[in-house]
């Protein structure tokens, strides 16, 4: 049980440090939020599933926390996200001559 | 949100609905199911309902059906099979020394009619791979998408993206 506790705290760990990874190697604020939001969004459960684990008398407060990080956080971020794309932030785009740039038809949404 | 739909008018189900998940959180926040909490909780969520009911017009999107908690549980299993999927692609774009994204801004279209539903969408897709709703303006969901090379047209978008969700929310949500 302890061994399986330690595993999901480890690797609530990789997920917080590949979301801050995530925010140095990310070329745009929407990409950053991308990173940081899923990656420690999972980071964090499995923080919370290996504190249960080693405290099995908690899992009901832990279960109201999960709920309110599950909920709580796409919104905070979709806000984030909302204010840019108001403030007139247009998202990074490949340049058309990378070779990985995308090959459909280019739309220009000048909106 | 610019306009919010009219919400339908709670009915008493709703009223029970309010009251159940308040007397729910309690109950967990409280941690152990004696019956000296049970009443304590039971007056309490009766208090917090008949106050604040008026306020919770979101949950008039909740469809009170029989069969509605077995879509929301298909829908949690669907939910963290995509949440975690979406941590892999994440991790896999993050370490590949290449950096394979290719964002785009697409338009989804949805179905749901609440509030209550389009958040839940819109949360939704926050969590899941490479995509990020940045505004809701009547039935269409502004999303932000790492890699758009399935198509950034707005049906192409809404098959990959939204018509997933959809359908399980829809079973429980207006």
């Amino acid at each position: 049980m302890r061994l399986l506790a330690d595993l999901f705290l480890l690797i609530g760990a990789a997920f917080a440090l590949l979301g801050a990874l995530g925010l140095l190697r990310m070329p745009d604020t929407y990409n950053r939020i991308q990173a940081g939001t899923k990656a420690v969004t999972l980071g964090a459960l499995s923080f919370i599933l290996g504190i249960g684990l080693l405290y099995p008398e908690w899992w009901a407060k832990l279960l109201v926390i999960a709920g309110f990080i599950l909920f709580t956080n796409p919104v905070g971020s979709s806000s984030i996200a909302r204010a840019i794309h108001l403030a007139g932030i247009q998202p990074w785009q490949r340049a058309a001559s990378d070779p990985q740039a995308l090959k459909a038809p280019q739309e220009d949404k000048s909106a | 949100m610019d306009n919010i739909s009219r919400e339908p008018p709670l009915t008493l189900p709703h009223y029970l609905f309010i009251f159940a998940t308040a007397n729910l959180l309690w109950l967990l926040l409280v941690g152990e199911p004696s019956r000296q909490e049970l009443i304590l909780g039971g007056l309490v969520s009766l208090v917090v309902t008949l106050v604040s009911a008026p306020h919770l017009l979101i949950f008039g999107g909740v469809k009170l059906r029989i069969d509605a908690p077995l879509h929301l549980l298909r829908y949690l299993g669907y939910f963290f099979v995509a949440l975690i999927r979406a941590n892999l692609d994440m991790a896999r774009r993050i370490l590949s020394p290449s950096l394979p994204i290719n964002p785009r801004m697409v338009e989804v279209e949805t179905g749901l009619r609440s509030t209550l539903g389009r958040l839940m969408l819109a949360n939704s897709i926050t969590l899941t791979p490479g995509t990020l709703s940045v505004d809701v303006k009547d039935n269409h969901i502004l999303v932000h998408w790492v890699d758009a090379s399935p198509g950034v047209d707005l049906e192409a978008a809404t098959r990959e993206i939204a018509a997933g969700f959809e359908r399980y929310l829809g079973g429980f949500l207006r």
